[in-house]
């Protein structure tokens, strides 16, 4: 079961060294830095992430990329808050079925119309970022608060978060068929060589399909969330996502071009560069230097192109 | 394309020909990788019909190609396994897959961690464990094709144990290689290929490395000229004050000792079977491929191209023996495409001269023969002899010093073939070098004023207008020796 | 030797067949934009009227802009994910020197001059970072311009602290509100642009060069062509592009907001290179193409709006007709 659990890939071991190692650090300079407060926050706000990092991680493994997850994640939280008032459940469905149609959308403009992934997923963001206005009628909506279905976002089991429990599920279950299925290795071999991987016998089209539809219903799960969350189903929320879900699966050590991955090593970089703001943002309170929020972007295009260059390296040698 | 050809169980079968004899196709057709237009395929008595080579591989015939058949990414056992029903209820069962991955290359006495990555090991490695996934499938016939081609020695010779250790098991291989040494320590039938059909098929005991080679360029080892080639009547004597000399080139493996120079208006030929460093060489000369050692002068200066544009700035041009990949720009014009590498000198502060571009397009068409509807006509819209043409514009146009022909009437056909020899020969009459590769010994014994054999990346002959014959070509070829044993590594 | 009797004559057939495909390919294009004409000159009230072409033609100026930097570098073969950032970039960096958040310069005009300078040559500056990552380390393409995609519009965003700048400098606001004999300046500098292009894309050395990088690198490598430099000034030439078209945009709105200023350009400007007609294989260039390509989306977008669709819906018809350009563009390149 180590193989679940355990963050596999080549920089994985530098990125948890770094991780443990910002903890530590921010533990000891800032006050409260690990307290329960920040801790549950930190997490309830980053599980959204963790998870449309979870499916940019299967689509990069397929050699792909997925720029629609943001809008997808908005169309998601708009879906879900117009059908919240009938349940909890129907809340969760609608935003589900949104993100998977997205995906099913993105899947078959790179496998049927053969569209680079790249342009492929810009029209399916387009497209989801105007279906999501159209339903939302250009405002945000606002949940229903009677039905229990602002338990998803706002909700705890015990000491933790629920959106938190629900990206750790994602993620052993992505871990495990990553690992432990004929279907996870194959999404790997895809990547690594598509025409070896035909020759092996195996259907590219079929795991890229399904790796997009995957990636498309995690975004949807992540509108619940979003919208459970802030009390809104929000159509221009998620802009950028794309952009922190792909810096933290290449910071996790998945290959930009495909091939080679780890689920849990994203999840590890997603909460070292979430940890890395939180502790910007402390550090910012502490009063000695002034970074806006806007740095997080700059700081995540530095740790893509580093992690880039390093791949391109190693490639080479 | 017509071929026939038999294997019988747990023999060593060599398949050899010169480069687009049809040995691929063959193979293709044969696994199921292209579909046949007529003939069949009987496998252990049954009718073989595959639509992919995966399908081949499943009713026991594996194909291990040279390089993509394998995910470097992913691990050994991965690479082996992937394909076969490894689960239960769904869930990949590792340790058995591990252990068929040991089991499978403890065969051949290969013991790794199967966990690693396969880029991680080494090319001998990778072929083995591409020849353990073949007989993990249960295959009755491997189709090896050049397995040897990046090999070292210790390698080959491990891979020789694999394959005789196979041939014991019963398993039947065909081994295509282009290394007669290697052919004729491993295998015991051989079969011969030539432009699409199956020459002869013979006991390698009953045939000798001479009559193999000269089966495969098709030639009898007459030494009498047979006048065949647009070079007859040229004028050897005719040669000026050296040009251009490399001494002890090498570059990795497929290059290791190779010495030779070019005077004034002089044919150089090189002959020498496919993979025997050829094509190696003229790249380094002409400084797309990296020396690892050796010497090169161009005019009494030291030349040392870091890439094809300092060749091309010394005077150097080199026509490729791959049109298509690496020689035409297939969406632009003729007018484009004989202008490009000439540019910088029709442009005044980089702005085009398009009356001296059409001036040297006009001229060149007319002089080379070059047919086209128009100089604006697309050159992949062109016969292949009209684009080698089109290529050797492109260089004549820049009046280079030493010019490279890598199989330059290769793939077109016999008329513009002999426009292409009648050129040649008039670029040398006028003053200038050539260095020709050919397989064609026509072209070498009657075009070229002296002649290297170059062998495993080793020139072992060289002989002057006077001593070039068919016979002594072909038997350096088949089994030369270094001619400098004490410059050898 | 020379055979001017063997040459064929020129054979008209083949000539004549070769021409025809060209043009139709090109007219595609052209065909859709004067159906789509047809189509609001009978529908959209008020469409022939000067105030429409000029409200059309000023927003369509920024997309062909970028789009003519990015044909460049379509034409090697790569793509630039990076336009929309750079554009933010420079669309922050110019008012910040105008305003004299830096220095302070004196008289106005120099320090327009200054800030459209330093801000274009800026982006001009990533976008040869953009070609160092392609050409020097081999990085794919969409790989390595998608560093500043990520990070262009933080840097843009720090620079303002993510504050709307407003200005009112006439100096500076006449590249996007200054008017020539009644055309928008804009305009006419955009289409000096497309001239331009057009110009070193058929009569320069690099020109043809940067054709045969795209068409096929190996063979101009082999040629002796200088690959590397020629993708350089491929990816600095979108940057210059991307950074002049920042300019206008913030002149346009008397206003620099770095978390709009180009959001979405990278796909504007592409669709209108594949609608154009170039393939995005590479070895192409049709900027003419290009402006026709950009007019077409513009123009379905306006035409939707002017006929009551929402925005909202537009949005989806726009990702429709670009999914279906570049899906066309690449069946024609497999053929």
């Amino acid at each position: 079961m180590y193989r679940i659990i355990l963050p596999r890939g080549g920089t994985s071991v530098g990125v948890i060294i770094a991780l443990i190692s910002l903890l530590v650090f921010g533990h000891f300079r800032y006050e409260n830095f690990l307290s329960f407060y920040n801790v549950t926050s930190f997490l309830r706000y980053n599980s959204m992430f963790a998870l449309v990092s979870l499916g940019m991680c299967f689509v990069i493994m397929t050699g792909g990329i997925d720029l629609s997850v943001g809008s997808v994640a908005a169309l998601g939280s708009v879906a879900s808050a117009l059908a919240s008032p009938y349940g909890a459940s129907a809340g969760l469905a609608a935003g589900l079925v949104a993100g998977l149609l997205a995906g099913v959308v993105s899947g078959l403009l790179v496998t049927q119309a053969r569209l680079l992934p790249f342009i492929a997923t810009l029209t399916t963001m387009l497209a989801a970022s105007g279906c999501a206005l159209l339903l939302a009628g250009n405002q945000s909506v606002a949940v229903s608060y009677q039905s229990g279905f602002t338990e998803i976002g706002q909700g705890d089991v015990g000491p933790v978060p629920m959106p938190c429990l629900i990206a750790a599920g994602a993620y052993l279950i992505g871990s495990f068929v990553l690992n432990f299925t004929a279907f996870g290795r194959t999404i790997l071999a895809v990547g690594g060589g598509e025409d070896a991987a035909r020759l092996m016998g195996l259907r590219p089209d079929t795991v890229k399909f399904a790796a997009y539809v995957c990636s498309g219903g995690l975004a949807g799960l992540v509108g619940v969330i979003l919208a459970s969350q802030f009390g809104a189903g929000q159509p221009i929320e998620g802009v950028g996502w794309e952009l922190i879900a792909i810096a933290s699966v290449v910071v996790g050590g998945t290959l930009l071009t495909g091939g080679a991955g780890s689920v849990m090593a994203t999840l590890v970089g997603v909460l070292l560069l979430g940890t890395l703001l939180n502790a910007l943002n402390f550090e910012n309170g502490l009063g000695w230097i002034s970074l806006s929020a806007y740095w997080q972007s700059v700081v995540r295009g530095l740790f893509l192109l580093a992690v880039v260059l390093i791949q391109s390296g190693i490639k080479r040698s | 394309m017509d071929a026939s050809l038999s294997i019988r169980g747990g023999e060593v079968h060599a398949l050899m020909g010169q480069n687009g004899a049809g040995k691929s196709t063959l193979i293709k057709a044969l696994t199921g990788y292209i579909q046949k237009d007529a003939g069949e395929v009987t496998f252990l008595g049954q009718p073989f019909e595959v639509a992919s080579p995966h399908e081949a591989q499943q009713r026991g015939i594996s194909t291990i190609y040279q390089e993509i058949n394998l995910v470097p990414l992913r691990s050994v056992t991965e690479n082996i396994c992937l394909g076969r029903k490894f689960e239960r209820f769904g869930v990949l069962d590792w340790r058995s897959m591990h252990s068929e991955a040991r089991k499978l290359l403890g065969q051949f006495n290969l013991d790794i961690d199967v966990r690693r990555p396969l880029g991680e090991f080494s090319t001998a490695t990778q072929q083995l464990t591409a020849i353990a996934r073949a007989i993990g499938f249960s295959a009755r016939l491997v189709v090896m094709d050049e397995p040897t081609s990046s090999l070292d020695d210790r390698e080959v010779a491990r891979l020789f144990g694999v394959i005789r250790k196979l041939k014991a098991d019963g398993v039947s291989i065909i081994f295509v290689s282009h290394k007669l040494d290697e052919v004729y320590e491993i295998c015991d039938r051989v079969t011969i290929m030539r432009d699409g059909q199956t020459i002869r098929s013979d006991d390698l005991t009953k045939i000798g490395k001479l009559d193999l080679v000269s089966s495969m360029l098709g030639r009898a080892f007459t030494d009498e000229r047979s006048n065949t080639t647009a070079f007859v009547g040229r004028d050897h004597s005719k040669v000026g004050e050296n040009l251009f000399t490399a001494s002890n080139l090498a570059a990795a493996r497929s290059v290791q000792d190779v010495t030779f120079d070019i005077r004034r208006g002089e044919i150089i030929g090189f002959a020498g079977l496919l993979g025997a460093g050829r094509t190696e060489t003229a790249r380094i000369v002409f400084g797309a491929q990296p020396a690892v050692s050796g010497d090169m002068s161009l005019l009494g200066a030291r030349h040392s191209p870091r890439n094809p544009a300092d060749a091309v700035a010394a005077g150097l041009g080199f026509c490729t023996e791959d049109r298509k990949l690496e020689g035409i720009i297939p969406d632009m014009s003729v007018a484009d495409n004989i202008t490009l590498a000439a540019l910088p000198r029709i442009s005044r502060n980089g702005v085009l001269d398009e009356a001296r571009q059409r001036k040297i397009v006009d001229r060149f068409i007319a002089q080379l023969g070059i047919k086209c509807s128009s100089p604006a006509q697309k050159i992949k819209e062109l016969s292949g002899g009209n684009q080698q043409k089109v290529l050797l514009a492109r260089w004549l146009a820049l009046e280079p010093k030493l010019l490279i022909l890598d199989e330059p009437t290769r793939g077109i056909d016999i008329g513009a073939k002999v426009e292409i020899q009648r050129l040649i020969k008039q670029l040398a009459d006028e003053g200038l070098s050539i260095l020709m590769i050919s397989s064609e010994l026509d072209e070498l014994v009657e075009g070229a004023d002296r002649v290297f054999v170059l062998r495993e990346g080793i020139c072992v002959d060289h002989m002057e207008f006077n001593e070039i014959k068919r016979e002594r070509i072909m038997s350096a070829m088949a089994h030369g020796e270094p001619l400098r044993v004490e410059t050898g590594p | 030797m020379s055979q001017i009797d063997n040459r064929p004559a020129l054979g008209k057939r083949v000539g004549h067949d070769f021409r025809l495909d060209a043009i139709a390919r090109g007219n595609g294009a052209i065909l859709a934009l004067i159906v789509i004409l047809a189509f609001n000159a009978v529908f959209t009230q008020h469409f022939l009227s000067l105030q429409t072409l000029n409200v059309n033609l000023t927003q369509v100026c920024t997309i062909v802009i970028v789009a003519i930097g990015m044909n460049f570098v379509i034409a090697t073969g790569g793509i630039d994910l990076s336009v929309g950032s750079l554009m933010a970039i420079s669309g922050v960096l110019a008012p910040l020197i105008f305003l004299g958040k830096f220095v302070h310069l004196q008289p106005a005009y120099v320090a327009v001059a200054v800030a459209i300078g330093c801000s274009i040559a800026c982006a001009g500056v990533l976008g040869l970072f953009n070609g160092w990552l392609v050409s020097r380390f081999k990085i794919q393409p969409i790989v390595a311009t998608l560093v500043l995609f990520i990070s262009g519009r933080g840097i843009a965003q720090i620079l303002t602290d993510g504050n709307l700048q407003t200005f009112h400098v006439p100096e500076f606001q006449w590249i996007g509100l200054g008017k020539i004999v009644g055309i928008p300046i804009q305009v006419v500098i955009m289409l000096v642009l497309i001239a331009f292009a057009s110009w070193v894309i058929r009569r320069t050395t690099f020109g043809r060069n940067l054709l045969a990088v795209g068409g096929n690198e190996k063979a101009a490598t082999l040629s002796g062509l200088p690959v590397k430099r020629i993708k350089l000034i491929a990816y600095m030439a979108s940057g210059l592009c991307a950074g002049f078209a920042g300019l206008v945009v913030i002149a346009i709105n008397s206003a620099s907001d770095a978390n709009l200023v180009g959001l979405g350009m990278e796909l504007d400007a592409i669709a209108a290179v594949a609608v154009g007609g170039t393939a995005l294989s590479g070895g192409e260039a049709r900027i003419f193409g290009t402006l026709v390509g950009a007019l077409i989306i513009q123009l379905i977008r306006y035409t939707l709006l002017a006929n009551g669709v929402p925005d909202a819906a537009a949005l989806v018809v726009k990702a429709a007709i670009i999914a279906f350009a570049v899906w066309g563009q690449q069946t024609r390149g497999r053929r």
